[in-house]
């Protein structure tokens, strides 16, 4: 979600990384770029400003130049900011629903910024993994429809919803919604105000009239991602006359860079609670400041990668691999212990999604462009190989592949890109042999940078460096064009 | 109130706030140095208009003549004529060439398609043009309910289907009316999407292709409805949109608000792609031509 400054600073400390020592001229370099690239992320002004500053105040000096290696101290310095300012290592304390039912929570938020649909993914969250008594209700008496479409959405949530009366003002619906949550002894009743804007008096102070009549036990304001330099005005317009007790973002599988996220926390001083994460209903993520943090980072989840490869990289596999590579074999059931691995490892989205700059490849598969349901396919055609064949791939004939085609419900295409994915991967190996056992392999998942952005791209997979398991080959299989390009330097990646 | 009064009320926060920044900053006896061009430039960053423009407008400031005698409204003035520049060839109204012409109103979940449709379809009405809905939305829970009563608000026929439905299928059986019953325009309404949802993305491909079996010139016009509040990411969902849909102009909401809409210049610069109108308020009169002239000085705060 937040690929683009990844990208951006993932090339910032590229430069930064080649460098023997660390000096002021060096970080203030780096911390020219981090501050555009902040800012061209949508982080606001005076959040970036500040940020820089703690940063540099904190990257130049004894901490960096007695630093072993000074890039990464970097690195640390700007993560901890980051994480710092997104809200730091601690859970937020839980939502307060453990009061005296019902529990009030009231969302806030401009127009259009998604409060309807996350008061329904907050009730089922609540309703689902809480298992709290919800009822909601719509007290959006301006937009035509509004009212109906929460009932609409408890209708296929199971979630009660406040009986609509028209004609009644916010505040009253708000407070017969309380008085119906008491009565009917549910737990937590929901809240969905109308959206507004910052600089509408009128419904500014409807707003603060619910807060004070129903007295909330949490007030969260519902911010877009998408938001731009905006994001400061309304965080502080909402925060003036309401007591905020959170945020949720919403929009985060968009494309934005998210800046948003890391303005609302400093500005509000509330938690950033949920992200809002899809479409659909079940959509609502806890947000976690660590893992958003690393990914703006672009060191992504590494340390995060190598610790679940190990723990499911059986040693005797890698073992049998390293025997393997050294000899400079490697054959289709080699391909598809891989392949296997990489399942295991959470499938190619889970496993791009930890992978520093793989951002794009990620993209690619959430929307669609690469079929999840892709590893098993490639499983399939391998399995529809004989032992030998598997062995020794060069014997297939043009009717061994249509025999496999047909015996893995692919077709004869499809066998070839395997095959060809085998063949580059193959050669990888064959550079990477003296690397072996698990560093090799570390090396090799490192390596799936060879992935090229779109239709055009495809810099060979025997080019690209280390590049075990070239995913531009999987996406060209059964994919459709890649969705953008790739960052910079992502190819370099493999390299060290 | 005059639109330009709302306009200029809407923008009003941003308008101070950026010239709050500019003022104080020159001296008017000092030459702009480098701390200073910087605050400009974070100035017209801090307005969403991009890192791209705010550094043109700070180099157009620091090789000026007035480099050595710059007051605030100089350095208003200049950024106000920097931006017009720039939009002024993208100034552009919406018009209708076909009949019946089919407009495809496309955007993310939330920017104001639905609302801009019934403020369009309450101008050319009132333009004495016969003007047709068609609720695409099927996906957002109560968006045809939300549309049918804007229709009957405004007092136009609508297409509507259940939600669910197939919003292809439905673009062409209201294209098929329109073209019956000889209306005028025809605003075909989307469900709102992410840009970087393929499948999302081919619906509406193939909506668009769909349209242009009936009427192979249309849709006449795919307008891409822009939340002022948008940041950057307001290019992405233009490329992407583009793309997909072939947009032919844009239209920005919300500018009532505290936002500044300043990246309708990063966008100007990047694609010019026609900006026909700007939404700053509720009623169905606050949607308005975009006039470049008066949204630069409303940015930059320059009087008058």
């Amino acid at each position: 979600m937040f690929d683009s400054l990844s990208e951006r600073l993932g090339g910032i400390f590229e430069r930064l990384r080649g460098r023997g020592a660390l000096t002021e001229i060096d970080v203030r370099a780096a911390m020219r770029e981090v501050r555009v690239a902040l800012l061209e992320a949508d982080v606001a002004l005076p959040v970036v400003k500040d940020f820089i500053e703690n940063a540099t105040q904190r990257a130049i000096g004894a901490e960096v130049i007695k630093s072993v290696t000074p890039g990464q101290q970097v690195v640390k310095i700007v993560n901890d900011c980051l994480v710092e300012l997104l809200g730091g290592d601690d859970e937020p304390a839980p939502l307060k629903i453990a009061v005296t039912p019902p529990a009030v929570i009231m969302m806030v938020g401009l127009q259009g910024s998604g409060k309807t649909t996350s008061t329904a993914k907050l009730a089922s969250w609540l309703a689902t993994r809480e298992r709290k008594k919800t009822l909601m209700a719509s007290l959006d008496v301006a937009r035509p429809a509004a009212q109906e479409q929460l009932r609409v959405l408890g209708e296929q949530l199971e979630i009660a919803t406040l009986p609509i009366i028209a004609g009644q003002t916010p505040v009253q619906i708000a407070e017969r919604a309380r008085q119906a949550a008491r009565l009917q002894g549910f737990d937590v009743v929901l809240l969905d105000t109308a959206g507004r804007l910052g600089v509408d008096e009128a419904l500014m102070a409807e707003m603060a009239a619910i807060a004070s009549a129903t007295n909330p036990d949490e007030i969260l304001l519902v911010v877009d991602s998408l938001t731009g330099q905006d994001a400061v005005n309304v965080a502080s317009a909402f925060k003036e006359r309401v007591a905020l007790t959170g945020v949720i973002l919403t929009r985060m599988d968009g494309d934005a860079r998210g800046g948003a996220a890391l303005s609302m926390r400093s500005v509000t001083g509330a938690p950033i609670r949920f992200a809002g994460t899809g479409e659909k209903l079940d959509a609502l993520e806890l947000f976690d400041a660590r893992r958003v943090a690393g990914r703006i980072l672009g060191m992504g989840d590494i340390v995060g990668l190598v610790e679940k490869a190990a723990a499911n990289f059986e040693a005797e596999q890698a073992e049998k691999m390293a025997e393997k590579l050294a000899k400079g074999q490697f054959d289709m059931d080699d391909l598809r212990m891989q392949l296997g691995q990489m399942k295991k490892m959470g499938g190619l989205s889970g496993l791009a999604a930890m992978m520093p700059g793989m951002g794009a490849a990620k993209k690619a598969m959430d929307s669609g462009a690469i079929a999840p349901k892709l590893l098993d396919r490639m499983e399939a055609i391998i399995l529809s190989m004989t032992p030998k064949e598997r062995a020794k791939p060069e014997i297939l004939t043009a009717k061994r592949k249509i025999r496999i085609a047909n015996g893995s419900g692919t077709t004869v295409q499809d066998v070839n890109k395997v095959l060809k994915m085998h063949q580059e991967m193959a050669n990888a190996m064959k550079r990477l042999k003296k690397m072996g056992g698990m560093k090799g392999m570390m090396k090799m998942l490192a390596g799936m940078g060879g992935m090229p952005g779109g239709p055009e791209g495809g810099a060979p997979g025997g080019e690209g460096p280390g590049g075990a398991i070239d995913l531009g080959a999987v996406g060209r299989m059964f994919g459709r064009p890649g969705m953008g390009s790739l960052p910079p330097g992502f190819n370099k990646f493999g390299r060290k | 109130m005059s639109w330009m009064a709302r306009l200029k009320q809407g923008l009003a926060k941003s308008t101070k706030r950026l010239a709050d920044n500019i003022t104080g900053l020159a001296t008017g006896t000092q030459p702009l140095d480098e701390a200073r061009l910087d605050e400009i430039e974070d100035a017209l960053i801090a307005a969403d208009l991009g890192p791209a423009v705010a550094g043109r407008i700070r180099a157009r400031l620091a090789t000026q003549k007035f480099t050595s005698y710059a007051d605030d409204g100089d350095i208003r003035a200049v950024v106000a004529d920097e931006v017009e520049k720039v939009l002024t060839p993208v100034a552009l109204p919406l018009e209708l060439t076909h009949r019946p012409h089919v407009v495809l109103v496309v955007g993310v979940n939330g920017s104001g398609k639905t609302t801009t449709i019934a403020k369009l379809a309450s101008q050319w009405q009132a333009g004495g043009k016969s003007v047709m809905l068609a609720a695409g939305d099927t996906f957002r829970a109560a968006a045809i309910a939300q549309l049918k009563i804007w229709a009957e608000r405004v007092g136009v026929p609508i297409v509507a289907g259940d939600q669910g439905g197939d919003a292809a299928s439905l673009a062409f059986d209201a294209v098929k009316r329109a073209m019956d019953e000889g209306i005028d325009v025809l605003i075909i309404d989307t469900a709102g999407r992410l840009q970087n949802k393929a499948g999302l993305m081919d619906e509406l491909a193939k909506m668009k292709r769909v349209i242009g079996k009936l009427d192979p010139s249309a849709p006449h016009d795919v307008l891409l409805v822009l939340d002022a509040t948008t940041g950057q990411n307001a290019l992405s969902q233009i490329e992407v949109f583009g793309q997909v849909a072939g947009v032919t102009g844009l239209v920005m909401t919300k500018l009532d608000g505290s936002a500044r809409g300043g990246m309708l210049v990063a966008a100007a610069e990047k694609f010019g792609l026609p900006i026909h109108a700007i939404g700053v308020g509720e009623g169905m009169d606050d949607l308005q031509p975009f006039d470049a002239g008066e949204f630069a000085r409303a940015l930059a705060g320059v009087e008058g």
